[in-house]
């Protein structure tokens, strides 16, 4: 009876799979709730960012920003991201309030009109600054914001990479899923596969250079973000990073938008 | 005060060591294709402006101080040639405490379309035809953040009248607006201290403002008056008490905005609201442009021939954001007068162009414009214009 055999193997295995699956999703869970933890207690960090946007012919255009994020119990980061380039731009500034599967809270300061506008975050898709980053991407990396599932792990350059799939769990995402590699030892994230609302794979980030702060906290020099259904790529250099600067929750009001320089 | 502000320039041009300099440089052309409703009025016309910053911090980032002036080149139009001390400021941050001295431009509301709590500087008229170009109003303004919301309390010594387009300029009203012979209600003058006072406060979706103010009223009335045997219109500023509220409400991908205002002055009291959405189709299409519908009713109780533009009117906007490398926006607005059905179409348009330049157009077209309205006078003036400025 090859066939019964057969089948009861295909059973076994369908069953097997199943529950690694199962150890799969908590598995993932535990890689990003160690990734969580062991980010924990940064505080707060500032940081410039130079951001060069490529076309498909190649053609480039740059912008500066500046970024200042403060850690908030609880609850998702705030982060204040200051325009110096392109010079039409300069001045403007947006603040946000990242929350975990709720909508961000976000306004921009618009210098042009000395005016400070509440804006909607609902899209997460949306493209941040014309780059191939989109907003989802830059936000703070919430434990609950995805779903997950461990993959397996693999060596990734001088490290071994735990490779984990996340589903967004927050609406408007333009992903269906996303893998990520991530190092076992600090968990660095240092290549993330993005694919699209027709699961066809949209982007790649590769991360690199990474530079330890305070001893513990690692970050990445270059973040560079490939989407291959255009063509276009986006290069983030970070720049001058330091952290417990002593922000606090005064540095990141909307009204105070108007005094930022 | 040309010559004020160019000292002023040079005077901080001078302190660059401790100063950022940024600005822009601006080229405009417009052209009018219907030929002109009244006297000297030109059909094209092409003026400069300049609008340098100058910003710095001492005190480890607890004082700051800025300085903005405009300036533009008219040839035509000698009203319209003109500077203005945009912000000359001082800022000190202390704990939840902020004090603004000097000169400054601010923006309160959150309506599109109009904008009616926004009292605090004087329209800068020779400038847009939308009323969001202003002249720096001098202020000593103290905000004060407390846990239950923001404060704001605003002294405001020495008034800034309107400027208004001269014979030549296009659009303008039928008879010119003689502004050196302005008249006050007040026998201060143009040395009445006005106050003002706003509570804010964000509640999760919802952000709220009340506001009060007591002074000059920023709006004249435009008298008939002569000068040297012509006729002409005379502004008369009156006094005025107002309260107003906005408040805005974020759900889903809608946003929801209502400015009301109840005024009240010798020559007529007023209340006038504007209410409306924006309904956001975000990445259109499958791509990563979004597409912003707004719609805006407004209402203003005042007599006839007291009122403005916006009586009784709805207007229809569409917001296009490309989201691209260029910054590309479409803004197309729509306004129709309810009882009148007078109907007024823009677009405003912009795209960055390399990595310093911005180009910006404008199309305005006045249509079906009934004779008792206001726009009357700019049935003939739609325009187009086009702005190049260079960024530094």
């Amino acid at each position: 009876m090859p066939d019964l055999k057969t089948a009861a193997l295909l059973l076994l295995m369908t069953l097997s799979l199943s529950a690694h699956s199962q150890d799969g999703e908590q598995r993932g869970l535990e890689i990003a709730l160690a990734a969580k933890a062991y980010d924990h207690g940064f505080t707060d960090f500032t940081a410039n960012m130079i951001m060069t946007l490529k076309n498909k012919a190649g053609k480039t255009s740059t912008r500066l920003i500046r970024i200042r994020t403060l850690e908030v119990e609880g609850d998702g980061d705030k982060t204040l991201s200051i325009f110096d380039e392109p010079a039409d731009v300069k001045g403007t500034a947006m603040l946000t309030y990242t929350h975990g599967l709720k909508p961000d809270d976000q306004w921009l300061y618009l210098p042009a009109l000395k005016r400070v506008k509440r804006i909607s975050s609902r899209n997460k898709s949306g493209p941040f600054m014309g780059s191939t980053f989109a907003f989802e991407d830059l936000g703070s990396q919430e434990v609950e914001k995805y779903s997950y599932n461990y993959l397996r792990d693999e060596p990734c350059g001088d490290w071994t990479c735990h490779v984990v799939e996340r589903f967004p769990a927050y609406e408007h995402s333009g992903y269906t899923r996303q893998v990520v590699w991530i190092d076992s030892e600090a968990y660095r994230i240092v290549r993330a596969e993005y694919f699209d609302r027709k699961k066809a794979l949209l982007k790649t980030l590769i991360a690199g250079d990474f530079e330890q702060f305070l001893g513990h906290y690692w970050r990445p020099a270059s973040m560079n973000m490939e989407n291959h259904q255009t063509g276009k790529s986006t290069l983030l250099e970070w720049t001058d990073y330091q952290f417990k600067t002593g922000l606090s929750e005064r540095d990141f009001r909307s009204q105070s938008l108007k005094r930022i320089k | 005060m040309r010559r004020l502000v160019v000292g002023l320039g040079l005077l901080l041009i001078s302190f660059n060591g401790f100063a950022e300099f940024s600005g822009n440089v601006a080229i405009e052309a417009i052209t009018f294709p219907e030929p002109a409703k009244f006297e000297n009025q030109f059909d094209r016309n092409l003026t400069m402006s300049f609008q340098p910053k100058w910003d710095g911090e001492w005190n480890d980032g607890d004082d700051l101080w800025s300085a903005e002036l405009f300036m533009r080149a008219d040839n035509k139009d000698s009203q319209r040639e003109h500077a203005d001390i945009r912000e000359l400021l001082w800022l000190h941050l202390d704990g939840d405490n902020e004090w603004r001295v000097g000169v400054n431009t601010m923006f309160w509301g959150v309506t599109e379309s109009q904008h009616l709590v926004d009292v605090i500087n004087q329209i800068d008229g020779v400038e847009g035809i939308d009323g969001e170009d202003k002249l720096g109003q001098p202020m000593i303004h103290l905000k004060r953040y407390q846990d239950w919301g923001v404060l704001d309390f605003l002294v405001l010594p020495g008034f800034r009248e309107r400027t208004f387009r001269g014979e030549e300029g296009r659009p303008r009203l039928p008879l010119v607006v003689d502004t050196d012979q302005a008249e006050y209600e007040s026998s201060a003058g143009q040395q009445h201290i006005d106050y003002a006072l706003r509570f804010s406060q964000t509640y999760n979706d919802l952000d709220l403002g009340v506001s009060w103010f007591d002074g000059t009223s920023r709006e004249p009335l435009l008298l008939p008056g002569d000068s040297d045997g012509e006729p002409v219109l005379i502004p008369f500023y009156e006094q005025m008490t107002q309260i107003g509220v906005d408040a805005q409400l974020l759900y889903l991908d809608w946003i929801w905005r209502l400015e009301l205002i109840h005024r009240e002055a010798n020559s007529s009291d007023r209340d006038a609201f504007v209410v409306g959405f924006e309904y956001t189709f975000f990445g259109v299409f499958d791509s990563l442009s979004d597409i912003g519908a707004i719609a805006e009713f407004s209402h203003d109780n005042r007599p006839e021939e007291l009122r403005d533009v916006f009586d009784r009117d709805l207007f229809l906007g569409a917001r296009f954001a490309l989201n691209d490398a260029q910054s590309t926006e479409v803004l197309a607005g729509f306004l129709v007068d309810v009882d009148k059905y007078s109907r007024s179409f823009r677009i405003e348009a912009s795209r960055r162009v390399g990595q310093s330049w911005k180009a910006t157009l404008e199309l305005q077209t006045f249509a079906h414009i009934d004779p008792e309205d206001s726009l009357v006078a700019f049935e003939d003036d739609d325009y187009v214009l086009v702005d190049l400025a260079y960024f530094f």
